[in-house]
């Protein structure tokens, strides 16, 4: 019978090797750098780019950088009076250290210093529950770092009862300004911004009205402007003779800022919502006040979660601003510092924005990624 | 019998439903919200009032009439220490004009490469791309300011030690020095021919459409178009003899003479707010292209539509009608961040006031000004994007 067959394979074949190599390494090279002449041209210019700069930065930040010293003598070449050698060209790490106190907490009493320690030990514990999706009871805790942590926490850091002794504001300064005034702004903005917010899609002409019209008007200027007018117009505004903080000044400026802001986010939460929603709690004879505490509120405002975050983000960076008004929060510190005859170099301000930058970034972009996985944590419910 | 019930409906019906009557209930919310508004506002105002009488001051306008008495470094128009406020505002206001108008045009390209970069299938590009958006967009504008300002751009070398550029362009400490042009007698025929080049190349591409619809022959819009923008202003130009020479700088005692300078408060404050914005703009970019469903561009290859005219017809109109909402808006936070030149001391439109509120303390008029012209800004371009958003709104069944 094999007889009437042209063609009978015998053997058994073996199975062939995976094509050209598609999980090697090779293989990803070839398709996601070289794959075509042009892909290779650009990814070649690219990589000596990326490895030129590497190289002056690390040589900049790391290999070349000066880590101790106790004045500018050791971060300046022989021609700026120094006593390295004239191509030296690195970060003064020394002058951070040397500043470092200075940048977190400002003037604040150096023997007092285990009060703003205590505080951020304190923020850290509430805020960190609040963040884990997982871990129950978020009204309780909101409740802790919203309320209970702000009253707390003034009182530590101002002092004046229980024998502490009175830090005045003025003393304040440096990432401790800068964490206070984002954190008091959004905790402020968050209530004023929820009712600007109902109040923007109330059916009240005149309270719609006056919303409005604050909202814009805060979101159509300059943070700069608004600063100003806390800073200068405030006083004026308030019955003579009163003498208000120039740190609550600022504050107010911040708050009103984040609040008008904050409206925007929430009422996009709102709208959001769909209407039976609305429908529903009217027919179930909720007033305004338990349909929206209820059940509107609650949906829009974890629907909004990430754009507070972002909104915060924007505030944690928009505080730097108030070092134009010569208070000193991080950046305005690290730019006094610059002044200061100890460590003048050419260096001095490139490292300590350097490191400013990097403690910004820090923050904005952790709170970006858990923005981001908020985002997607909530995704899940509302999906159609 | 009378029961309880029907005591209480008699009794109290008038007062109850008066205080449920929802039409009652909101008028009288607006009345306490008017009147919470005028308290303040009237307690705002006496106060004012009595603060100034204190200060042996008076409210209005009428200062900035005065002589400014300070000096601009950068102007557009002639100014000098000798005019009045109103001449050192309207200095600001086009300096905060030119560097948004500036930075806007170099954000949007930087933007249009990084987010056209981040979607690109090469991996280190995409990377790369990445890590600029995630840098600039986690940093402090202000601190990109001051980095430009007081770590770079400080480094430069001394004027007398400028790094000279071909082009008589010299780069110092003190800004870039460049030939100034002058111009001709007739030089205004060259922008009026650029002018007469757009109107007719617009008249142009109108007839090609309607031939197109007549007929399905496709015109060469792109290069005529091209051909009369260009062309004609270079025509033009020859003709007329290149009426327009160069003063270049010239290295002097102290300082350079002649030439125009670009100053570093200018250059960081540019170059500040340019690389911010662009990587909000490259996300915006970013989110634009992908929005659009990889449906839109299959069914243009199933009609046999080439690559670049599916890019060019399909793909980027509905891709812009996702970008433009919120680039105006990153135009606006660009426009707004520039008042951050307070803080270098570039002449804009919050510097020059802030200077006046200091010399002259009319603090609430300077700021008034402020918001005022801001919000006019604001409000003029959220009119254009609401106009923009009706024009392109989907027409859905």
């Amino acid at each position: 019978m094999t007889d009437n067959l042209a063609y009978l394979r015998e053997t058994f074949l073996q199975p062939a090797p995976p094509p050209g190599g598609d999980s090697t390494v090779l293989g990803w090279l070839k398709r996601n750098l070289f794959a075509s002449v042009k892909d290779s041209v650009i990814s070649i210019i690219a990589l000596l780019v990326v490895v030129w700069f590497l190289i002056n930065v690390v040589d900049f930040l790391f290999i070349e950088a000066v880590w101790t010293g106790t004045n500018r003598l050791a971060c300046a070449t022989v021609a700026q009076g120094g006593t390295l050698p004239d191509t030296w060209h690195g970060a003064c790490w020394a002058y951070v250290n040397a500043w470092f106190t200075q940048f977190m907490v400002g003037s604040y009493p150096r023997d007092q210093l285990w009060r703003p320690i205590t505080v951020a030990i304190l923020f850290v514990a509430t805020l960190t529950p609040l963040l884990i999706p997982k871990v129950p009871r978020k009204g309780l805790n909101a409740i802790l770092l919203l309320i209970v942590l702000p009253i707390v926490s003034a009182v530590l850091l101002l002092g004046g009862v229980f024998g502490l002794p009175f830090v005045e504001t003025s003393f304040w300064g440096g990432l401790m300004v800068t964490l206070i005034l984002s954190f008091i702004g959004i905790a402020v903005s968050l209530p004023i911004g929820i009712l600007l917010a109902l109040g923007r899609r109330s059916k009240m002409p005149i309270v719609k009205m006056a919303c409005v019209t604050f909202i814009e008007l805060v979101r159509g200027v300059p943070l700069i402007t608004v600063l100003f007018m806390a800073s200068v117009l405030l006083p004026l505004f308030l019955t003579p003779g009163t003498n208000i903080d120039k740190f609550v000044r600022a504050l107010v400026g911040v708050s009103i800022f984040a609040a008008a802001y904050m409206a925007e986010v929430i009422r996009g939460g709102l709208q959001a919502i769909p209407k039976g929603q609305y429908e529903g709690a009217d027919s179930l004879g909720l007033s305004y006040f338990q349909k929206m505490t209820f059940v509107i509120l609650p949906q829009a405002i974890k629907l909004v979660i990430p754009g507070i975050v972002n909104t915060f983000i924007g505030m944690f960076k928009d505080t730097s601003l108030v070092s134009i008004i010569n208070m000193y929060d991080l950046l305005g510190i690290v730019k006094a510092s610059f002044g200061d005859a100890t460590w003048l170099t050419p260096v001095t301000p490139l490292t300590g924005l350097i490191f400013a930058g990097f403690i910004f970034w820090l923050f904005c972009f952790g709170m970006s990624r858990y923005s981001a996985f908020m985002e997607r944590h909530l995704d899940t419910g509302h999906k159609r | 019998m009378v029961t309880s019930t029907d005591v209480r409906d008699d009794g109290g019906r008038s007062a109850t439903s008066l205080l449920y009557n929802p039409v009652l209930r909101q008028i009288i919310y607006q009345v306490l919200t008017c009147a919470f508004i005028a308290w303040l506002i009237w307690y705002a105002a006496s106060n004012v009032a009595e603060n100034l009488a204190r200060a042996n001051m008076t409210a209005g306008f009428g200062f900035l009439t005065g002589r400014a008495g300070f000096d601009i470094a950068q102007s557009a128009i002639p100014y000098s220490s000798d005019s009045p406020f109103t001449r050192a505002l309207l200095v600001g206001f086009i300096n905060t004009i030119i560097i948004a108008v500036c930075g806007i045009i170099t954000a949007t390209i930087i933007g249009l490469l990084v987010g056209i970069g981040r979607l690109s299938s090469n991996w280190l590009i995409a990377k790369l791309c990445t890590v600029y958006v995630e840098v600039f967009r986690n940093i402090p504008p202000l601190l990109v300011i001051f980095f430009w300002y007081k770590g770079v751009l400080s480094l430069l070398p001394d004027v007398r030690q400028s790094l000279s550029l071909p082009l008589s362009v010299y780069v110092s400490n003190r800004g870039i020095f460049m030939p100034a042009p002058v111009f001709g007698e007739r030089f205004w025929l060259i922008p009026a021919a650029l002018v007469v080049g757009i109107i007719i190349s617009l008249i142009y591409r109108a007839m090609a459409r309607k031939k197109q619809m007549a007929t399905g022959k496709a015109s060469p819009i792109l290069l005529v178009s091209l051909a009369l923008i260009i062309g004609l202003p270079v025509l033009t130009f020859i003709a007329l003899g290149t009426p327009i020479t160069f003063d270049p700088p010239v290295l002097g005692k102290f300082n350079m003479r002649g030439g125009t300078v670009v100053g570093p408060e200018f250059l960081s404050l540019y170059m500040a707010l340019s690389f911010y914005t662009a990587a909000f703009i490259a996300e915006i970019v970013r989110a634009g292209i992908k929005g659009v469903s990889k449906g839109q561009s299959e069914a243009a290859a199933a009609l046999g539509i080439r690559p670049g005219l599916t890019t060019r017809l399909i793909i980027l109109p509905q891709a812009l009608r996702i970008i433009i909402p919120p680039l105006t808006s990153q135009y606006l936070n660009l426009t707004k961040n520039s008042s951050l030149a307070v803080a270098i001391g570039f002449a804009d439109l919050v510097a020059v006031g802030g200077t006046i509120l200091n010399q002259s303390g009319h603090s609430i008029e300077i700021i008034a000004i402020w918001m005022g012209v801001y919000v006019t800004i604001s409000l003029a371009t959220s009119l254009f994007m609401n106009w923009f958003n009706t024009k392109m709104a989907l027409v859905e069944r």
